[in-house]
């Protein structure tokens, strides 16, 4: 087979955050590093972060008293006890370096200015004072789940901001970045990964990467759902390319985080600041239905209690028809327009490029969408992935695991360039010490595969099914069935359903010619992987009878700590299987903090310690 | 009634021996709060599903779905149809390379432009882990950031005379990032070092002042203003340089 061979010690299959910072470690101790991405470098999911990143440096008056040690109980109670909490400690300590690092590089967070200041909590105007000997230090914003107001940021842009400072370090140092360029499959022998056999989404041919080592760096896999705030390209390329070789487990599939204002139809985000301000949720008759389900807290109820009440509310017939489908709306008129263009600019902003739609004085079309994935790549506290030596992945395509079953506001961002500094610095000693055989025989067999299963789908030799009608039978499923409620009958009739959709995914014929670059030929390549990942989502969550974080069982309500205490581990090691195989490890080695109360959202626990029942 | 859209787009596979530039004609029934990111997903899913386009986070942020929208250079995620007539025509980026039918290759462009610029902080400072931030105020990491919008999405070098004319032109966005490390005070670039970069005919003097940069941004920058004031800085550092001696030793590619 013809075809381009690159060789380099560190081949980073995805150049969002976390890829990034982990080749600039590589980099920046004399190895040489590729980047691998499916858009330019700086058009990565990143730069969508807006709000900022979790770092305890306590320099505002609200972050006052701060440190690490708090850092970490947030993110263990965050994570509904669900995290490995030996990751969690090295995040929140590593967090301040790595926000001080990305200054030194020439990230403008915003500073401490000393003197008395106003801020917004609750709808509620406060004053504090910041410290004169605070001035000019990195400030922070208040994020929900946090006891310090510790969230690092540049106005609305610290993701794109951040991502941007990356980059060009990474050019600085001269790493390799090949974009539009998606990795098909990973070369390995069994024991080790060498790289991967990857596609040219320029031209549509395939070549080869030969590595030392290889990360995982693509992202979440948000788009198996209909509903998602995540970019077009979140489609689990990564899972599926390591979960393909059936020996790395995908941990926690069924960890999806769902947030509840995505506008229709494009599910972009509106900020939670809308309901923190006094905005209110409207049904089909324009009526509020959330002081109803919650007398006490309403709109401002926690985001999977306020998305819950809102998928319940459209189930009982009160959603607003849409060619889009159902959907509510968000009021936000009442706040008046001097509030809505200065206090809610960026909702402002979107309502009107986005929709049409002017808030001062219409109404905002919204419904729940997935937001963020907990579950990944199952890697050891270094970042090696679990099965292959010499793979390794970082950031939001890994369970690393400190999110657990949830994840909190500006933790994600976070994760990115913390975890990424930390796994950076693993890769490297790994690279230190490798005695890795590049063998191109192992290469040559995975392009002659990949070929094949292009000619297949080309010439339509296996069927003629239509990947966009697999993708939107999916993607429906995963949302109607696999969403924010779940109960053991959906969830079964879920898995049934993906199981039927994966074996039409296997006879998926091109209705294109399939030549250069073509998108048909792309997403029919992963259309297979996209499912199987589906359905370890639905079956992780079929199993797992009991209600932690994000994922909410109606029939199994209570946290169990007894039983479930643990962590998903998704194996696929038969294709031609339609059902991964599910095991189970200890959610934590460490327990620096013994399960307890969050002191918010549910309380029903079943302890450790309680007998069991027949 | 909604109206009948008539998408008028431009096809070329570049791989495809058979393939001809032409131009092929979609009809797209009008949907509420229809955007340019849903009528291409649509019409890519229902009648041809062979049609390059480029899209990543469909919020004007990530700087994918630059394209010349009815003339007019801008992002297709942030366009409505109720916007534009019955009839809209889209066409991909000109300076660009065509990857096929919408999609432009702008990764590679900005990736060398990078490059050629140095567009990084320019320090000796080693980090120290240990130790505390250096101070910043505020007012300035604003005004930074201001200039740090930028999303590389193209529209200004697709509607700039000079780029379109001469392909070594860096563009408004290079210009403008050039201006963010001058306020920066970690880059310890000195002026005649920008000078260097930038005060060359591939930099600030190709600049014609068609202002058409401004026109498309779509963060809004203020290119018009840092163009002029970074001419009048580096025709002022060239002035200088005439009565200097010549560096020895030093050479840059621009």
């Amino acid at each position: 087979m013809e075809h381009e061979t690159f060789y380099t010690d560190l081949l980073c299959v995805g150049a969002g955050l976390a890829g990034e910072r982990v080749a600039i470690s590589a980099a920046a101790a004399g190895f040489d590093a590729i980047l691998l991405s499916l858009v330019p470098a700086r058009r990565s999911h990143s730069c969508a972060a807006e709000g900022g990143m979790q770092a305890a440096l306590g320099n505002c008056a609200m972050g006052e008293g701060d440190s690490p040690d708090v850092h970490f109980a947030d993110t263990v109670k965050g994570s509904d006890w669900g995290c490995d909490q030996e990751c969690a400690r090295i995040f929140a300590d590593t967090a301040p370096i790595a926000v001080r690092e990305a200054a030194n590089w020439g990230m403008p967070w915003n500073r401490v200015v000393a003197g008395k200041a106003k801020y917004w909590k609750g709808g509620e105007e406060f004053e504090a004072e910041e410290k004169k000997d605070k001035h000019g230090l990195i400030t922070a914003r208040a994020f929900g789940g946090t006891a310090k107001w510790r969230t690092c940021y540049t106005a609305d842009g610290t993701g794109h901001t951040l991502l941007y400072t990356l980059d060009n370090k990474v050019t600085q140092l001269g790493v390799r970045v090949h974009d539009r360029v998606e990795a098909v499959s990973l070369i390995h022998d069994g024991e080790n990964c060498i790289g991967c056999v990857a596609r040219d989404l320029k031209t549509g041919k395939l070549r080869v990467y030969l590595a030392k080592a290889t990360l995982i760096a693509t992202g979440g896999y948000g788009r198996l759902y209909s509903e998602t705030t995540n970019t077009v390209i979140n489609e689990g390329g990564g899972h599926i390319i390591a979960q393909d070789t059936g020996l790395v487990p995908f941990g926690n599939p069924e960890a999806v985080q769902f947030h509840p204002t995505g506008v229709v139809p494009t599910n972009i985000l509106v900020t939670e600041g809308c309901r923190g301000d006094g905005g209110t949720l409207l049904d089909v008759d324009e009526k509020r239905f959330m002081d109803i389900y919650e007398p006490a807290k309403a709109e401002l109820a926690s985001r999977d209690v306020v998305s819950r009440w809102m998928m319940y509310h459209i189930a009982q017939g009160k959603g607003v028809p849409s060619p889009y489908g159902d959907h509510l709306w968000l009021d936000i008129r009442h706040l008046g327009a001097k509030h809505i263009t200065t206090k809610l600019r960026e909702v402002y902003d979107l309502c009107r490029h986005f929709l049409g739609v002017n808030p001062i004085n219409q109404l905002i079309p919204v419904r729940p969408a997935q937001h963020y994935s907990m579950g990944g790549v199952r890697t050891n506290s270094d970042g090696a992935a679990y099965g292959l030596k010499g793979l390794f992945s970082c950031g939001e395509s890994a369970c690393w695991d400190m999110h657990g079953f949830n994840r909190l506001g500006g933790n994600s961002l976070a994760e990115t360039i913390v975890a990424g500094r930390h796994v950076g610095m693993k890769v490297v000693e790994f690279l230190e010490g490798a005695e890795v055989t590049l063998n191109s025989r192992l290469a040559d067999e995975g392009v002659v595969k990949e070929t094949e299963r292009i000619e297949r789908l080309v010439n339509r030799t296996d069927g003629a099914e239509n990947v966009y009608a697999i993708k939107d039978a999916m993607q429906l499923v995963m949302m109607e069935k696999v969403g924010i409620f779940r109960n053991g009958a959906d969830l079964q009739a879920a898995v049934d359903s993906l199981r039927e959709i994966y074996a039409k995914a296997k006879k998926i014929g091109l209705r294109s010619s399939g030549i250069g670059a073509n998108p048909e030929l792309s997403l029919a390549l992963k259309m297979p992987g996209m499912v199987r990942l589906a359905i370890c989502v639905a079956y992780g969550a079929l199993m797992r009878t009991e209600s932690r974080g994000c994922h909410a069982r109606d029939d199994y309500q209570a946290r169990n700590d007894r039983d479930w205490l643990n962590r998903t581990l998704a194996y696929w090691p038969d294709l031609d299987a339609d059902l991964p195989d599910l095991r189970y490890e200890p959610s934590t080695k460490v327990m620096y903090m013994p399960p307890g109360d969050r002191g918010y959202g549910k309380t029903e626990i079943i302890p450790m310690d309680s007998p069991k029942e027949d | 009634m909604s109206r009948q859209l008539k998408f008028n787009i431009f096809r070329f596979n570049p791989e495809d021996p058979k393939s001809e530039p032409h131009t092929d004609t979609f009809m797209l029934e009008e949907t509420p709060s229809l955007t340019l990111f849903i009528a291409l997903n649509k019409i890519r899913e229902e009648q041809d599903p062979s049609l390059m386009f480029d899209f990543a986070c469909r919020m004007a942020i990530c700087g994918s779905c630059g394209m010349v929208i009815n003339g007019r250079p801008g992002l297709a995620c942030k366009t409505l149809t109720v916007e534009l007539p019955e009839e809209i025509t889209l066409m991909p980026l000109p300076v660009f390379k065509l990857v096929g039918d919408l999609s432009v290759d702008t990764g590679t462009w900005f990736r060398q432009t990078n490059t050629k610029i140095e567009s990084w902080i320019h320090s000796d400072q080693e980090f120290d882990p240990e130790s505390v931030e250096e101070r910043m105020e505020n007012d300035l990491a604003n005004s930074i950031f201001e200039l740090e919008r930028c999303i590389e999405c193209g529209c200004c070098v697709a509607s700039c005379g000079t780029a379109n004319m001469r392909e070594d032109f860096v563009g408004a966005f290079a210009l403008n990032r050039i201006s963010r490390f001058i306020m920066d005070p970690r880059d310890k670039r000195t002026d005649p070092e920008y000078f260097e970069v930038v005060g060359t005919d591939q930099g600030i003097f190709g600049c014609m002042g068609l202002l058409a940069c401004e026109d498309v941004c779509p963060r809004e920058l203020p290119l018009q203003d840092q163009l002029g004031i970074l001419r009048r800085k580096m025709a002022f550092v060239g002035l200088k340089n005439i009565f200097k001696p010549k560096e020895k030793g030093r050479h840059r590619r621009f």
